[in-house]
Order: C-alpha cells, then sequence, then structure tokens
C-alpha cells in the first residue's frame, strides 16, 4: 500500500517535471537545458548501480564519453574500421562502409556500442565488490581514456567537431535548438522511463535484495552475478545514451567526456542530489550544471567549491536533497514503519 | 641474442633500470595508500594531492625559508603528515561507522579542494627545483644520474624499514590488531584512536616522501598526482591491498614492465599496467599478494 | 521571448531614429570576447593578459580615432576544453551579443570556435591557437589566424636549425595528433633542407617521465633532438633533459612549440641552448620594451607573450576595420575588409592578411642565453636567425584552403 503511494506520488512529481520541461525552453537558454537533460540522465544511469545495486561506479564516464565519440564518428563519417590482430604482428583492419548517420541512427549506435563495452568491463569489474569495484572502474576508465586518446577515429586532442545534425528519420529537422531540446526531453523521458520500470519491477527487486544481503540472495539460488552484471550493462547503456544525446547536442565529442574528473562529476550530481532516489539524480545534476555555467568565469574555484560540496555531502547531507526532502515528508506524515532511507552500499564481503 | 627481438641490450638494460626507477615511485606510493588500507579500511584518494603537497612543501621550504633539499626530506613529510593528522581528526574519523565508500568520496572531495587551491595560486606551468645531486655515471649502456640512483636506494629503504616496523615490531602488532579488533585493542588500554590517526599521518608523510623526491625529477605543479594516483591504485589492486609486501614488490615490479613497454611498445606504456590489472582481476581477483575472500 | 522581441523592437525603433550618419553596431556596440585558458597550462601565456592587451588596443584606437562608439571587452576561461569553450561561444553569440571572439590557445578548442563563429556569421581572430588547419582546410571567410601557426614553427625552427648546422634529427613527439602533426611538418622542412631524421620516438600525452625516451636520443647521437609537444610535456622533457646531461654532452633541444613562459618556467639554467621560433619578443625594440613596460606594471611583473601581443594588434586592426565600414553585424564582411586594408601596428609593424586568412609578419628564431649572458629578469633571448614575412608561413597554394581559388 505504501508503495501504491509512493508511486502515485513518483507519476505526479514527474507530470509536473516534462509539463516544466515543455514550457522551460520560452524562458531559458535551450542549450543549457539540453545540457541539464543530457547530465541528468546520465546521473539517472549511474544512480541505478549505486541506489539500486550498491556498487559505487568511479568510471562512468567511460560509457558516456566512448558512446559519444562513437555516434559522433557516426554522424560524421560513418564507416567503421574495427581493427584486430595482435600489436606485434600487426594491426589489420576491417572496413565497414556505412553512410554518415541521421542523429537517432547515431545515438542508437553510439548506445550499443556503449552496452558492449558495459558487458567487457563489467564482467572484470563485478568479481570485486565496495571499493575494489570503484577501484576496478576507475583504473579500467582510464585504460578507455588512453585508448581514447590514441585512436585515429576520435580526433585525439582535438575530438571530433562540427557533428552534423542531420533531421531525423530524415524528415524532422532539428538544426535549430529549440526543436531539438523537444527530442532530447522525449529522449530524456525514455530513459528515465526505462530505469523507473527496472526498479519496480520484479529484477529491481531481486537487486534490492542483493543489495540488502548478497549472502542470502545466493543462498536463495539467485545468479547474483548475472543480476549486477546485467544492471550494470544497463546502467553503461543508459549512460552511453546520454552521452551520443550531448554530442548531437553540443556537436562535439571531446576527451573531457571520458576524464575520470567527469566521472567524479556525476558521482557529485547524484549525491547532492540523492543517491538512491528516483529524482535525485536528476535535481543534482540541474544544480552542479547551472553552479558550473554561473561561475564560470572562476577557473578553479569551481573546482575548489565542487570538493567542498563533495566533503560537506558526505559528513552532513548524505541522503542528499531530494533524500532529505523525502524524509522530512515521512517524518511529517508520521508514519513509524520506515526508517530514514541510509543508503545501503554494499557491504564488502572480504 | 637480444637483436633477435630488434633492441641492442644497452637500450634493454638502461630501460630496465629506469623502470626500477619507477617502480620505486609506485611501491613508495602504493605502500602508503596500503599502509592506510590496510589498517584503517580507508581509501585515501587525497594520497595524490599529498604527493603534490610534499613537492610544493619542498619547492617552498626552499624558497621562502633557503632549507635545501635534504632539510626538505625530513620536514615536509612532517609538515604535510600534520595536515594528514589535521585532516583524519576533523572529517575522516566520522565517517568510520559507516560504509568504507564514503571514505573514498571524501577524500576525493578533499583531492578536489587541494588541487583547486593549489592550482588557483601556481598555475599549472610547473615550478622549478633544482636537483641536488646534479651529475651522474656512465654505465656503459647508460647514463645514470647519481639523483635517480638515490631516488631508488632511498625508496628501497624507507620501503623495508616500513614493512619491518608493521609486520616485526610490537608497533606494528599493536596496529594490526587494532584494526581486526579496535574494541579489544581499546580494552586493553591502547588508545586506538590515536594510533589510526597517526597511521594516516604516516600513510600521508610516506606520499609527501614521494613528493619531495619527484620534485627535481619531475615538474613541481598541482596536476602532478592527479593522474599518477591512479596508476598507484591499479598497482594497489593488482598487488592485493593486505599485504604490505605485496605492494612494495607489485610497485617495483610494476616499474619494470612499464620500462620494457616502453622499449618494445612505447604507444602502450600508459595502459599497460590497467591491462595486467584486467587480466589480474580475470584470474586472481584478490590480487597477487591479497587472502583469498 | 516576449522581452527579446521588445528589446529588438526598440533597439530597429533607436537606430532608425538615429539617422544614416552614425555608425550602426549591432545592438548598438562593439562587444569583444576574449577567451582563453585563465587557470591551466596556457594560463600565463594568454589569460589575463591577453584580456589586458585587448583593452590597451582599444585604448590605444580610441587616442587616435575619436571613438563614438562604445566598445566592451568580456572575457572567458575555456579551460583547455572543447565543449567548455564552445558552450561559452554559444552562448556570447546567442545571448550576449558578443561580435568578435579572440585570443582562444588550444587547437581543438579553436577549431570548434571556429566553425561555431561561421555559422552565426561572427569574427573570430586566433592568437594563441597554432592549428595550421585554421587556413588550410578548415579555413571559413569569418576566421583570421593571427600571431603564428605549426607550419610557420616547423618551418623556422626546421629550415634555420638545419642552415645553422644541426642537420641530424631525433624527434620526440607526443602521441596525439598536435604532436604528429608538428614532427610530421618538422620532418618535412628538414629533409627538405638537406638534414637527417635518425629516429623518433612516440611519448604519450600527457607524460610524466622521459628519461627512457632521452635515452634514446642520447644514444642516436643525433646533434638535434626535436621536441614535438607542448606545455608541461616540453618542460618535463627539458629538465629531465637537463638531469641526463643531454645539452652539456652536446647535443641541442630544438622546441617546437616554446613560449617565455615555460623560459621563465625552466629557468635559464635548465633551459639555455633551447632553440625555438616565435613571432615576438618583448626585449626586441624599443616600442615592444615600452608595451612591455606597461604589462608588466598591471600584469604582476610577467613580460607579454607573442600571443598576447597578437591580441593588441588583431584587436587594433579589427577597430580599424570596424570603423571604416561604420558596421561590424556582418562577421564575413568585416573579416573581408580586414583582409583588404593592410595591417599596422607599433608591436608587428607592417603586414597583411592573405586570402585564406593568414596574417603574414616575420618570424624570429631565438636561442635561451646561458644564466651568465643574462642581464635581469626575463632576460632570456638572443636572436638567431629572422625569417622573412613571405618565406615564414606556408605558401597560398599549398594549404588546400576552399577560398583560395
Amino acid at each position: 500500500m505504501n508503495m501504491e503511494r509512493a508511486r502515485s506520488w513518483d507519476l505526479r512529481v514527474f507530470a509536473a517535471l516534462v509539463a516544466l520541461g515543455l514550457l522551460a525552453p520560452l524562458v531559458v537558454y535551450p542549450v543549457f537545458l539540453m545540457k541539464v537533460l543530457c547530465f541528468a540522465l546520465f546521473a539517472c544511469a549511474f544512480n541505478l548501480l549505486i541506489g539500486y545495486v550498491g556498487l559505487l561506479s568511479f568510471g562512468h564516464a567511460m560509457f558516456f564519453g566512448f558512446a559519444a565519440y562513437v555516434a559522433g564518428h557516426l554522424a560524421k563519417v560513418g564507416t567503421v574500421s574495427l581493427p584486430f590482430g595482435l600489436p606485434f604482428l600487426g594491426w589489420h583492419w576491417i572496413v565497414i562502409p556505412i553512410p554518415p548517420l541521421t542523429p537517432e541512427l547515431a545515438i542508437l549506435g553510439g548506445v550499443l556500442v556503449a552496452a558492449l563495452l558495459g558487458v567487457i568491463v563489467g564482467a572484470i569489474a563485478i568479481r570485486r565488490q565496495g571499493i575494489y569495484f570503484a577501484m576496478v572502474t576507475l583504473a579500467l576508465a582510464q585504460m578507455v581514456y588512453f585508448l581514447c586518446v590514441q585512436a585515429k577515429f576520435t580526433g585525439g586532442e582535438d575530438g571530433i567537431q562540427a557533428i552534423p545534425r542531420r533531421p531525423i528519420l530524415g524528415l524532422l529537422d532539428v538544426g535549430n535548438d529549440f526543436t531539438f531540446y523537444y527530442v532530447v526531453l522525449a529522449i530524456f523521458c525514455a530513459g528515465f522511463l526505462i530505469i523507473y520500470r527496472t526498479i519496480h519491477s520484479p529484477f529491481g527487486q531481486v537487486l534490492k535484495a542483493i543489495r540488502e544481503n548478497e549472502a542470502r540472495a545466493i543462498s536463495l539460488g539467485y545468479a547474483v552475478s548475472r543480476f549486477k552484471l546485467i544492471a550494470f550493462v544497463i546502467s553503461a547503456a543508459l549512460a552511453g545514451l546520454a552521452g551520443a544525446t550531448k554530442a548531437m547536442v553540443f556537436q562535439l565529442a571531446s576527451l573531457t567526456d571520458v576524464t575520470w574528473q567527469m566521472s567524479g562529476e556525476v558521482v557529485l550530481m547524484t549525491l547532492v542530489g540523492g543517491m538512491g532516489t528516483v529524482f535525485g539524480p536528476a535535481v543534482g545534476a540541474g544544480i552542479i550544471i547551472y553552479m558550473q555555467n554561473y561561475l564560470a568565469g572562476f577557473g578553479e574555484w569551481v573546482l575548489v567549491i565542487q570538493g567542498v560540496i563533495f566533503v560537506v555531502a558526505v559528513l552532513l547531507f548524505r541522503r542528499g536533497i531530494v533524500g532529505e526532502l523525502v524524509a522530512f515528508f515521512r517524518r511529517r506524515a508520521a508514519k513509524p514503519a520506515e526508517p530514514a532511507a541510509a543508503i545501503g552500499l554494499a557491504k564488502p564481503a572480504e | 641474442m637480444f637483436e633477435l627481438i630488434g633492441v641492442p641490450p644497452q637500450a634493454l638494460f638502461g630501460q630496465l633500470l629506469l623502470g626500477l626507477i619507477n617502480g620505486a615511485f609506485y611501491a613508495l606510493l602504493s605502500l602508503g595508500l596500503a599502509v592506510i588500507f590496510g589498517l584503517m579500511n580507508v581509501i585515501n584518494f587525497t594520497h595524490g594531492a599529498q604527493y603534490m603537497m610534499g613537492a610544493f612543501c619542498a619547492w617552498m621550504l626552499l624558497t621562502y625559508f633557503g632549507i635545501p633539499y635534504w632539510g626538505a626530506l625530513v620536514l615536509a613529510p612532517i609538515i604535510v603528515g600534520l595536515f594528514g593528522v589535521l585532516i583524519e581528526r576533523l572529517f575522516i574519523s566520522r565517517l568510520y561507522h559507516l560504509d568504507h565508500l564514503y571514505g573514498l568520496l571524501l577524500t576525493f572531495g578533499l583531492a578536489l579542494i587541494v588541487e583547486g587551491l593549489f592550482r588557483r595560486e601556481y598555475g599549472i606551468s610547473g615550478l622549478p627545483y633544482s636537483n641536488p645531486i646534479p651529475g651522474g655515471t656512465n654505465l656503459g649502456f647508460m647514463f645514470l644520474p647519481w639523483y635517480r640512483a638515490w631516488v631508488v636506494v632511498f625508496s628501497l629503504t624507507v620501503c623495508l624499514a616500513t614493512w619491518f616496523v608493521i609486520e616485526k615490531t610490537q608497533l606494528g602488532a599493536y596496529l594490526r590488531a587494532a584494526t581486526e579488533r579496535p574494541d579489544l585493542v581499546q580494552a586493553f588500554g591502547i588508545n586506538v584512536p590515536r594510533m589510526i590517526t597517526l597511521t594516516y599521518g604516516f600513510g600521508v608523510g610516506l606520499a609527501a616522501l614521494a613528493g619531495v623526491l619527484a620534485a627535481p625529477i619531475y615538474s613541481v605543479n598541482p596536476v602532478m598526482g592527479a593522474n599518477l594516483i591512479i596508476v598507484v591504485f591499479a598497482v594497489v589492486v593488482i598487488g592485493g591491498m593486505g599485504s604490505i609486501m605485496g605492494s612494495i614488490i607489485t610497485g617495483f615490479g610494476l616499474g619494470v614492465i612499464e620500462g620494457l613497454t616502453k622499449v618494445f611498445y612505447p604507444e602502450a606504456s600508459n595502459t599497460v599496467i590497467f591491462i595486467i590489472m584486467a587480466v589480474v582481476l580475470m584470474l586472481r581477483p584478490q590480487g597477487l599478494f591479497g587472502t583469498p575472500k | 521571448m516576449r522581452c527579446k522581441l521588445m528589446a529588438v523592437l526598440a533597439a530597429a525603433a533607436v537606430s532608425a531614429g538615429a539617422g544614416a550618419a552614425q555608425a550602426q553596431y549591432s545592438d548598438g556596440v562593439i562587444k569583444l570576447g576574449v577567451m582563453n585558458d585563465q587557470s591551466g597550462t596556457y594560463s600565463d601565456l594568454s589569460g589575463q593578459g591577453s584580456v589586458w592587451a585587448a583593452k590597451k588596443a582599444i585604448e590605444d584606437f580610441c587616442k587616435t580615432t575619436t571613438c563614438h562608439d562604445k566598445i566592451e571587452v568580456v572575457f572567458a576561461d575555456h579551460q583547455n576544453k572543447p565543449d567548455v569553450g564552445s558552450n561559452i561561444v554559444r552562448q556570447w553569440f546567442d545571448v550576449d551579443k558578443v561580435d568578435v571572439v579572440v585570443d582562444v590557445p588550444t587547437s581543438s578548442v579553436a577549431l570548434a570556435v571556429n566553425t561555431i563563429t561561421k555559422e552565426k556569421n561572427k569574427v573570430f581572430l586566433v592568437s594563441g591557437a597554432a592549428a595550421s588547419n585554421l587556413t588550410g582546410k578548415d579555413c571559413t571567410p569569418n576566421t583570421i589566424h593571427w600571431t603564428y601557426d605549426t607550419w610557420a614553427l616547423a618551418n623556422g625552427t626546421g629550415q634555420a636549425i638545419v642552415k645553422t648546422g644541426g642537420d641530424t634529427w631525433f624527434f620526440l613527439t607526443a602521441d596525439y595528433a598536435f604532436g604528429h602533426a608538428l614532427e610530421r611538418d618538422t620532418e618535412a622542412v628538414v629533409v627538405k633542407n638537406g638534414g637527417k631524421v635518425l629516429g623518433k620516438v612516440r611519448h604519450p600525452f600527457p607524460a610524466q617521465d622521459f628519461s627512457s625516451f632521452l635515452l634514446q636520443a642520447q644514444a642516436s647521437k643525433a646533434k638535434i633532438i626535436g621536441l614535438a609537444n607542448a606545455g608541461a610535456d616540453t618542460t618535463n622533457a627539458i629538465k629531465q633533459a637537463a638531469e641526463f646531461g643531454i645539452v652539456s654532452g652536446g647535443q641541442n633541444l630544438a622546441g617546437l612549440l616554446v613560449f617565455i613562459t615555460d623560459v621563465h618556467a625552466l629557468g635559464l639554467k635548465t633551459a639555455q641552448g633551447l632553440i625555438f621560433t616565435e613571432a615576438w619578443y618583448w626585449d626586441a625594440n624599443d616600442a615592444n620594451r615600452a608595451f612591455a613596460k606597461e604589462f608588466g606594471a598591471a600584469n604582476r611583473g610577467n613580460m607579454p607573450t607573442m600571443v598576447q601581443a597578437g591580441v593588441y594588434s588583431a584587436v587594433l586592426h579589427y577597430l580599424k576595420a570596424v570603423h571604416e565600414m561604420k558596421s561590424d553585424a556582418d562577421g564575413a564582411a568585416v573579416v573581408a575588409k580586414m583582409k583588404a586594408m593592410p595591417t599596422d601596428d607599433k608591436l608587428f609593424g607592417k603586414g597583411s592578411i592573405r586570402q585564406d586568412g593568414r596574417k603574414i609578419h616575420d618570424m624570429f628564431l631565438f636561442e635561451v642565453k646561458k644564466p651568465q649572458e643574462s642581464k635581469g629578469p626575463w632576460d632570456y633571448y638572443k636572436i638567431r636567425a629572422t625569417i622573412p614575412a613571405d618565406q615564414a608561413f606556408r605558401p597560398l597554394n599549398e594549404g588546400e584552403c576552399p577560398l583560395v581559388k
């Protein structure tokens, strides 16, 4: 019964946010809004992993950024050259000629590659938990970063520039930022709903069980590693969706998107907004992006302020803004049964 | 014989020696991380920033107080170690009752603050710090600067001394016991929180020491620790977090492997350590010297 | 949106009522945006110094010409990231009504700004960035590349060094697009002038430890070790080269992208003997020295770099062109006017701008003095050669710029 109330609340809040989103570009600069939406989706995807599976991925930027590169490449050049062979024996290339794609296909390509990367990284990283998991994801993300620096198609330090925005499905012209904004809004809503559905499903319940008590879940016969891997891949794919969309918005994919600082930023957004809450990451993303924009003139003070927010949030505001609001309303509703939602991160098994 | 691989023996030995020197830095830094984690279960993301602070401290001591390198070698770790003690008392100690990941996030935030403040003050171009032992000797297969030889010898000594203290002395025994059962150890009348604080300070001091060692050869700039720390994380994961000796051996070993990669396939020298980490995780998730779960 | 509409109507009314005789600048103001690195690797060579240079240009312009015009300068930090830079520039153009973007070091950012400026038909005056593609295949009618580029550096340094005896080379290259380009351009010049490249090694970007690469360079016994990298990589490599006794062992380092601020950071003891090309040096003549003195007074005693001098020169010429046209609205038209007018300012002297957007002036080959040769702070360079303007830059027909028929 409580869950239904929570769900109807969620629905109402979501509807309100969508309504806000539909009207916002009339008042606020659409490019800024699109940036917020992309990062909000990124943060929600990250939150799926930390809030509901209890795994802190410190390298999520690799999915975000790599998908951006893939989408950018598909939209600008199209032709894909895949390497195979060993470094000592010489690389050979399979060339798959593709014409430059329209945005929705390019984004789809980005998502698929991000999911594939998620499978590979997840298979390695899932073997560890807790802090080890975080460090492993960080290290693997750094490896992806160095690969991106080297790979020809990423353009290295220049990045992929002047990514064209062809008409979507060949029909809808999205050269105008205003029009494209609604497309991005639709993408965000789709991604958000996928996450929501994943959380509130039998699959999501198993994830919750794993987070609460992994040993018991194993003893009940659940293939825990597989569940974690699937959740990881979903999270990676949606982070990829965010990244690919961002590449289309800014018509640029660059190394910044795969740095560990970017990974740290999405952690910050989720922490500030509220880990494990439904709307927290989006709120957090909005706040951090706004702050970055507002303080853009101050250079490294942004770094310092982000550090301060991190420290303050970890020490005092662990539940994040939305988490605190939820706890506040719960206290007011005087329902004694539900304990304050402390974030249950996965307990390291060693 | 070596010509078959296309590399003359001089280049090979030269690179091996250089790899050993890099390994010294990896070992010293991962030692600090391992000490802090092994005894406190906290991942000190600030380690890179503290390494940088050590280098800056040495520079400041020289520039403002005229204290040369040898004095800085002693003073800088103490100063930065005190800073470490301060942040442990103020911030980190509040998180012990929570999941360890919060410690990671906290130290990450602190790292951002420290790096941001130093960048604000000193820019990124890097500050000069002169070599205290200039010159070197021609070994035939390479020219070995005295300073680099000193780095290897000194870090090896420090690493072994630390290992000895932790594994073989009574103080070390108390520290190790305090990690496993702080309540029992406290019951014996040992001031556990103070020990933990001092441990953190010691680990930070090790990072700062590495920074002072690095100052004459690498550029003293605010981002010197940022990318290095992630490599050190990989080293620690490969070595296995539980073992002090493990991180020392892994640090030196990976430095050597990196050096070899620079000879045979230089473009991969940045990623080889991560590749090894991935392989080790697939085959032996607890790390080379870690204890299985 | 309503407010914007009202503003446009009001502006239209005002400008209509103001009469045809007065200049009609977009939104009534000439707004210059100086965007560069204010906090990172390139903050010393551009940063606030460039902003000062732009303001000084406006001041000097208004001394010689009566300025009815309202001229404003805004600045921003792109943090050397193309996404930050393109974000700022979009907002500047769309929301803040900036007319011209100036400086922008870091080629990746400059290329992004280049595209956006063309899209919005504004003006882009590049001083800080090096990418020779800006006047090559990426040239646009809205961009002028002012101070230097990779081709000029490669050509100047490579040719001049080979001609003065440095005919065997070994390259230490940063393994990313910029480094490769620099290496490729310089190698071509060296070979063309009769030199030989004995070997190359690529180091990761960014790199901390160059010892193994320097070892290989030493073993090659090449007379010149070319550093095809920039920023911290260059200073690190130079520092470590000093440690290995490379210069005292008879080899010379050739920095392919070095600024006076890098030399200042390294110190003369470490940087002595370094050879490289620059477009401007503060101690070259009296006019430069006077400018530098004023600059130093306002910028913590630092001396201006060629990038900041280039900003001064570019802004001055832009203002002259806009003043003659009495309008700044059409970016391509302003740039066409700038190309039609010969340039003349106290820092770069007389020069011109080519069809492809390349500004032409002499380039200079400098060598860093030994510590005992220097008479004071910032007295770092001695001149080895002057490369005349018509030879310093890539020939017009070799660039593949679509504007050049």
